[in-house]
């Protein structure tokens, strides 16, 4: 029964997939694009199905946000914080330390630089700056080591120990917002006082709210690029996630090595949460991130680890987020649709990735076997 | 070639004539029919989605409402489930620059993000709900649902059986803690052996834990749940259970066919209308407004058969005199949780007292989170 359906499989698709030799770098590379190509064809298929006109929806979605200036600049706001947790969570990644933690490193570093800005609310020195992003930085490395201390000491999963510091980080952010750094002219609702003019980051231009955090941005691609193409401890890292036990019998830090990469991506979160407070929305507010830290994992694995392709991940995912918008006030489409372009996204890109180590080969007919059963199902 | 050149001219052409009839409509006295290219346009920013049988629902009803009532002459479009951070500046700021002539922004935290693009688009108008802060062309409203938490309340005091009555609750903000309170009150009045329970779940909208939350008060013996959260689970959770609930933000009757009792209501339409028409005929002005059961923009939704019908008159007669303004909710003695009295007898509390509301009255089971 069973053989004589796969015979019929294999008449009617007459391939196989197999395993290749090694994996395919050509493949890693063209996985996204293809999936990209799967997304904007299911896209088209969708959009005439909900009966609009599929040109004209793709172009909302994916043209008309960044159709000017300005909606470049609201991109660069999106991609800042996304690639400065996407570069730190990289570096975990590529010595295969699952860190989902950057969401709870970003709030952490928003919280402390947040209540840093509101000590110096009557301070008009630019100078400020300075130890707001510093007590940015520190408050999500320190949220960081405290995985990368379970990690290390207690041989606690990563996995488990940052999902649930996430959990603790949106707490106490919700416990200050409610609590001690609640606006006092506020009429008790849950958010600080504004910032000073003097505690938020300098506008790349008056006329738009794109601000220097892009520039971290940048600084944290070419500065991490470096460190792992041309840095011993880049190699290092990268042996560690290859091969732990080589990395062991090369006499590597492993230990040294899981706090660097924990503690940089804590930092590098922890300068991406204080730099969306004082940045975009200016005070603390419950909702801070909406989901940068998540949405960086993604990131991560769309750019193929590559800073390059973390960068050009990061602005298409900021993109969705802004067509999901365009669609729904030019067109009253669904918000809904943001959430299945992403979702169709990883899907064709997890997908698609099987192509890297596997090939799909057709089935030579002397591959065929000589059952009974197969013939009468075929004849 | 030439055939691809003809059809040029003609399309040039075609456009210069409906060109041409646009200006002649223009040009016509203003008796016209309005052209729909004329109609006000009117933006929505929603901060869940419309679908939800709440807060975001209620908003939606009275967009449609202003469709309704002005056809043509009017456009609306909205953005749904738009997060309270970054983002909406900009999804505000797009309306603003796309032509919206009137835009409604609907959550608390979008306060901060409508003020600075108010002030970068002078020209365009803007209405926050339930904030507390004004521009020239930025006004705020919000409606009085602790009113309607009030009746609620006599009725749950009258129903109950084992005095405790549960309260699912987003967050501990001056809004929903008054709605505790007016809530409490009602039932203090009638019953003041009962007690309200509160579970907050810190969240808006999350139907699972909103249910989690009412099984956790009917397992501390509560018999009638009410919930200021966007869903109807609490009222599903009631039904499947067995016991009453009460709704919020919209009629939930059809959630809870035997448990629900009544909903408080909002009432946003006529409100909306109002405004519309204002900046249509060009008078819109900057308010500060907080109407309620008097305006119509806070009601009771119908109430269930299982509630006796001296119940129901008393509710008749307490709604009359909040809507007449003879009564207010909180008119003295309103007691603290410790009895202290905080608002003294013949005395009521200010609407900024109301505004910034951060204890519980008497009656009310649990301490309030605070700092």
């Amino acid at each position: 029964m069973h053989s004589s359906l796969n015979a019929i499989l294999e008449t009617l698709f007459p391939f196989k997939i197999e395993k290749r030799p090694s994996d395919s770098k050509l493949m890693s590379y063209l996985s996204p694009l293809i999936a990209i190509s799967l997304t904007l064809i299911s896209g088209w298929l969708l959009f005439i199905a909900l009966g609009v006109d599929p040109f004209t929806a793709l172009y909302t979605f994916f043209i008309l946000p960044i159709s000017d200036f300005y909606g470049w600049t609201e991109l660069g706001i999106k991609v800042a914080p996304l690639l400065l947790c996407a570069m730190g969570l990289s570096l975990c990644f590529k010595a295969k330390i699952w860190n989902i933690g950057a969401e709870g490193q970003f709030i952490m570093g928003a919280l402390g630089g947040g209540a840093m800005a509101l000590a110096f609310l009557e301070s008009e020195s630019s100078w400020v700056l300075v130890p707001i992003l510093m007590a940015g930085i520190l408050s999500g490395l320190a949220w960081s080591a405290i995985a990368a201390l379970l990690k290390t000491h207690f041989k606690a999963n990563e996995i488990l120990t940052t999902i649930m510091l996430n959990y603790i980080a949106l707490n106490a952010l919700l416990y200050c917002v409610h609590g001690p750094l609640k606006d006092p002219e506020g009429f008790n609702f849950p958010q600080s006082a504004l910032f000073g003019d003097a505690s938020l980051l300098p506008l790349l231009h008056d006329d738009y709210r794109l601000n220097i955090s892009l520039l971290f941005g940048l600084l944290a691609l070419t500065a991490i690029w470096t460190l792992m193409s041309r840095s011993w401890i880049g190699y290092q890292i990268n042996v560690l996630g290859e091969d732990a036990a080589a990395a062991k019998y090369a006499g590597f830090k492993e230990k040294t090595l899981s706090w660097f990469a924990l503690l940089t991506c804590g930092a590098l979160a922890g300068l991406a949460g204080v730099s969306e407070a004082t940045g975009p929305v200016g005070q603390l507010v419950p909702q801070i991130s909406p989901g940068y830290g998540y949405a960086a994992i993604i990131v991560v694995f769309l750019g193929r680890m590559h800073p390059v392709g973390i960068l050009l991940a990061s602005m298409l995912l900021g993109l969705t987020y802004m067509g999901g918008e365009m669609v729904q006030m030019e067109m009253t489409l669904p918000k809904s649709l943001t959430g299945l372009f992403q979702g169709m996204l990883l899907f064709f890109l997890l997908a698609s990735d099987l192509l890297i180590s596997y090939r799909i080969i057709r089935i030579k007919k002397t591959a065929m076997p000589s059952d009974p059963t197969h013939a009468v199902s075929q004849g | 070639m030439k055939f691809v050149k003809t059809l040029f001219t003609a399309s040039a052409l075609a456009a210069a004539i409906t060109g041409c009839s646009d200006t002649s409509v223009e040009d016509a006295p203003a008796a016209a029919q309005v052209a729909p290219s004329d109609a006000v346009k009117v933006g929505f920013v929603y901060v869940s989605p419309t679908g939800d049988a709440g807060w975001t629902h209620s908003h939606d009803q009275a967009r449609k409402y202003v469709e309704s009532q002005l056809g043509d002459k009017v456009e609306t479009t909205y953005v749904e489930s738009v997060p309270e951070g970054a983002d909406a500046e900009r999804v505000i700021q797009n309306m603003a620059s796309n032509g919206h002539n009137l835009i409604f922004t609907t959550s608390f935290g979008y306060m901060n993000p409508t003020l600075k693009v108010a002030k970068k688009f002078p020209n365009v108008k803007f209405e926050h709900a339930s904030g507390y802060k004004q521009a020239d062309n930025m006004g705020s409203y919000f409606a009085r649902p602790y009113q309607a938490r009030y009746l609620s309340g006599l009725i749950a005091g009258s129903m109950t059986k084992s005095d405790v009555i549960g309260y699912v609750a987003a967050f501990p903000i001056p809004e929903v803690v008054r709605g505790i309170n007016a809530f409490t009150k009602g039932v203090q009045e009638v019953n003041p052996n009962a007690k309200v329970k509160v579970v907050w779940v810190s969240t808006w909208f999350d139907p699972a834990k909103e249910r989690e939350a009412a099984e956790t008060l009917i397992l501390q013996n509560a018999d009638i749940l009410t919930q200021h959260t966007d869903s109807a689970a609490v009222i599903q959770t009631a039904e499947a259970k067995g016991i009453y609930a009460i709704g919020y933000h919209s009629d939930m009757s059809e959630y809870g066919k035997k448990a629900h009792l009544t909903s408080a209501v909002h009432n946003w339409g006529p409100l909306y209308l109002e405004k519309v028409k204002a900046v249509m005929e060009g008078n819109w002005k900057k308010e500060n407004l907080w109407i309620g059961i008097a305006e119509g923009a806070t009601d009771l939704a119908p109430i269930s058969d299982a509630v006796p019908a001296d119940v129901k008159a008393l509710v008749a007669k307490k709604k009359a005199a909040l809507k007449a303004g003879t009564m207010r909710v909180f008119d003295g003695p309103v007691k603290d949780q410790s009895g202290a009295v905080k608002v003294a007898k013949d005395s009521t509390m200010s609407d900024g007292d109301l505004s910034g509301f951060n204890w519980y009255v008497e009656g009310v089971a649990g301490k309030l989170p605070k700092s």
